[in-house]
């Protein structure tokens, strides 16, 4: 019997070993042929429409998400083919579906890419999506509009990145707490490469500036025990919780908080994965008092803002809310339309040869590309959650911030990107 | 604070959830033999029930317990079908059983995320629910406690079943030797459908109490059903008692590792000792000894 079970499990192993080797051989073809035909564009801008590329997990565990990115991309397209497209050409939407799986965004990226012949894709979300893609990107020489916040230390020709950096999120809710009379931070996150990349951020700002991690704790994904990590943040006299779990590990991480006794009047959370779209999830109740940390928020007060807030609940319906990455994705489809107006051209190079300073009056204020980088400005702003789940700003840095997604400017930030 | 005191009650409270989960799980798969990987979603299935009773009722305390005999029903009646339609064609055939339980997993996933939308819903916990008591010198949330009240019901019930009535010596009797069973009368075939119903109903009464827990999402229950399989490996397949002891086992052994390392690696080195445990004592920590030749 037992012997049977073993040759039965070999099957599949060798079934998918089958399959690894299959695909590691179709990405050397795939490599050579582009190498063979150089960056070669297939994309044709001839008729009166250009095609372009959204790619966003549809199905999957991060689906919860990325379908929100992509509603506000095609809300953008509509928006601009309604006012009469970008140089004359209606943009024509050809969708895939990464199935929260790094291996299939990349393949749906070449297919968008060498087959569509699309002028530029829009979405991704984890960085391990971001990071699949990116050589296929480079390789057929083409453009990815990434609209998430990530962990920096990541500057690619082929990548825009409209989402915010590490200065534009992390260091200036740090910067926050310190302003707060905040001194002992306890660091809880996700086990995977932002909370890491971030943490080991915030460990060396809290080592310059005078104030000291009292914990740092990371759990699996999706991890729903917080017994102990609550127990462990309770006892450890910290002053504030800097929060890098992700998803469905807030909920129970806030339940079990709360239910210890603790609150945002005795040790604040500042979370920097939580936006409107995810307060609904986690439970009003749980986080009423507790901040966030972003560039944008459903609530603020620009006139691009009212307009996007109210066209997005006219197009999804009223009880809809509108976040940060679904702002930058919308964001990003408009910076998309500047550089190639004002490049004249589809053309990537033409494109990203007109990049630098572009800008966008986008809902979050006016936002501006840095092309040595290919980040935007953003206005980090600390939010606080109210009682109905949306985020009101009660903090703002007075200007825009540069983007610097290898901290250069950061004297005690040297070594991290090393 | 006491750090023993506080990671025992963490441990027995963490046990608790473990349990909770397996308990289920210990009669479909445990006394049945039969690996049903859409459990999880039985657990999924009960906890949108208790945000569908929420919904209706509107107050959070009753709607909860409300929920618990309405989740029973539903993960009984999803467990009917399932065994009716799939599983009974496949008793003798255990690698098929897994693959087709878990095409229905992934069906039953989707389904959520059609009627419910793939967010995670909001399920409110009660009022009298909220809040701590101290117990051992240490905080303890009332949730918790709940749970553990819960476990011991649902555990001590299942136990007074199996051991105290005509029911339970029926499974006994055809889990210990099926055609001697048969040949005394008993129906296997029902005696079959009933487990599974209330092995089924039982994952859905841990779906309404882990949305005291966790959110509430259509992948809710692949979170737990390794777990769940883990306790009942280790407890000994068959036996309520190993699962209950291997439950608090891994709940203690994982406070108490996370405590002194971090939670990634607890899971770790709680998979590795499990692993080495059943090297040690392949038959899980209790054995039943069947006369069946199987």
């Amino acid at each position: 019997m037992l012997h049977r079970n073993r040759r039965l499990i070999a099957v599949p192993l060798a079934v998918l070993t089958g399959t690894l080797a299959l695909s590691s051989c179709g990405a050397k073809a795939g490599e050579t042929t582009a190498g063979a035909s150089g960056a070669q564009s297939c994309v044709d801008t001839s008729g009166d429409s250009v095609k372009v590329g959204f790619i966003n997990s549809l199905s999957g565990t991060m689906a919860i998400s990325e379908t929100t990115v992509s509603e506000s991309l095609k809300m953008a397209v509509d928006e601009i083919n309604a006012a009469g497209g970008v140089m004359g050409k209606k943009l024509d939407v050809v969708a895939e579906d990464g199935a929260s799986e790094p291996a299939t965004f990349a393949e749906k990226a070449e297919k968008l890419v060498r087959q569509d012949c699309v002028a530029a894709v829009f979405g991704g979300w984890t960085s391990s999506s971001r990071k699949a893609m990116l050589p296929v990107f480079e390789t057929n020489n083409s453009l990815l509009f990434y609209p998430v916040q990530y962990e920096g230390l990541e500057s690619s020709p082929n990548i825009y990145y409209t989402g915010a950096t590490t200065n534009q999120q992390i260091i200036p809710a740090l910067d926050w707490l310190k302003e707060q009379g905040k001194s002992k931070i306890f660091l809880v996150g996700s086990d995977y490469v932002f909370p890491r990349t971030a943490n080991k951020i915030i460990n060396a700002y809290a080592k310059a500036n005078g104030m000291t991690v009292v914990g740092e704790e990371y759990t699996p994904l999706g991890s729903t025990d917080f017994t102990t990590i609550a127990n462990k943040v309770a006892s450890s006299g910290a002053d504030a919780v800097f929060n890098t779990l992700n998803g469905d590990s807030n909920v129970a991480f806030f339940r079990q908080y709360r239910s210890l006794g603790l609150s945002p009047e005795t040790m604040p959370v500042v979370s920097v994965s939580i936006a409107e779209e995810e307060v609904s999830g986690v439970g009003v109740e749980n986080l009423v008092g507790q901040y966030t940390a972003w560039d944008y928020y459903q609530t603020l007060d620009t006139p691009a803002n009212t307009k996007f807030v109210a066209d997005f609940k006219a197009a999804y319906g009223a009880d809809r809310v509108t976040s940060d990455p679904m702002e930058a994705a919308y964001t990003s489809v408009y910076l998309w339309k500047a550089m190639v107006e004002k490049a004249g051209s589809f053309e990537t190079d033409a494109v990203n040869e007109a990049a630098d300073g572009v800008s966008f009056d986008a809902p979050e204020g006016t936002v501006v590309v840095d092309g040595d980088n290919n980040h935007i400005t953003k206005t980090p702003r600390i939010g606080q959650v109210d009682s109905t789940g949306l985020i009101n700003t009660v903090w703002s840095a007075p200007e825009p911030v540069e983007p610097d997604p290898y901290l250069k400017s950061y004297p005690w930030a040297a070594g991290i990107a090393g | 604070m006491d750090v023993i005191g506080s990671q025992l009650v963490a441990g027995v409270s963490i046990g608790s959830v473990l349990l909770l989960v397996a308990i289920g799980l210990s009669l479909t798969f445990g006394q049945m033999g039969v690996i049903n990987m859409a459990h999880g979603e039985f657990i999924m299935a009960g906890a949108y029930t208790a945000y569908v009773v929420q919904q209706i009722l509107g107050d959070a305390g009753l709607s909860l317990l409300v929920a618990l005999p309405v989740a029973f029903a539903v993960g009984g009646a999803l467990g009917a079908l399932l065994e009716q339609l799939l599983v009974r064609h496949m008793y003798h055939r255990p690698l098929d059983t897994l693959l087709a339980t878990f095409g229905v997993s992934l069906v039953l996933q989707q389904l959520a995320r059609d009627i419910f939308g793939a967010p995670a819903v909001d399920v409110r916990t009660p009022s009298w629910l909220q809040g701590n008591v101290e117990v051992l010198g240490t905080v303890v949330p009332w949730t918790r406690l709940f749970i553990l009240g819960v476990v011991v019901v649902a555990v001590g019930g299942l136990a007074l079943l199996l051991t105290t009535t005509a029911l339970g010596r029926r499974i006994r009797a055809v889990v210990l030797n099926r055609q001697l069973a048969e040949t005394s009368g008993i129906s296997t075939r029902a005696t079959d459908r009933l487990t599974f119903v209330i092995g089924s109903g039982l994952a859905g009464v841990a779906g309404v109490v882990l949305t005291l827990v966790g959110s509430t999402g259509p992948t809710l229950g692949t979170g737990y059903i390794v777990d769940a399989f883990l306790v009942v490996v280790a407890g000994g397949i068959g036996q309520i008692r190993g699962a209950v002891l291997a439950a608090f086992g891994l709940g203690l052994l994982q406070a108490f590792v996370e405590l002194s390392t971090t939670a990634s690696i607890a899971k770790f080195l709680i998979l590795v000792i499990v692993v080495a445990f059943l090297q040690v004592r392949p038959q899980g920590l209790f054995t039943v000894r069947t006369r069946s030749l199987a």
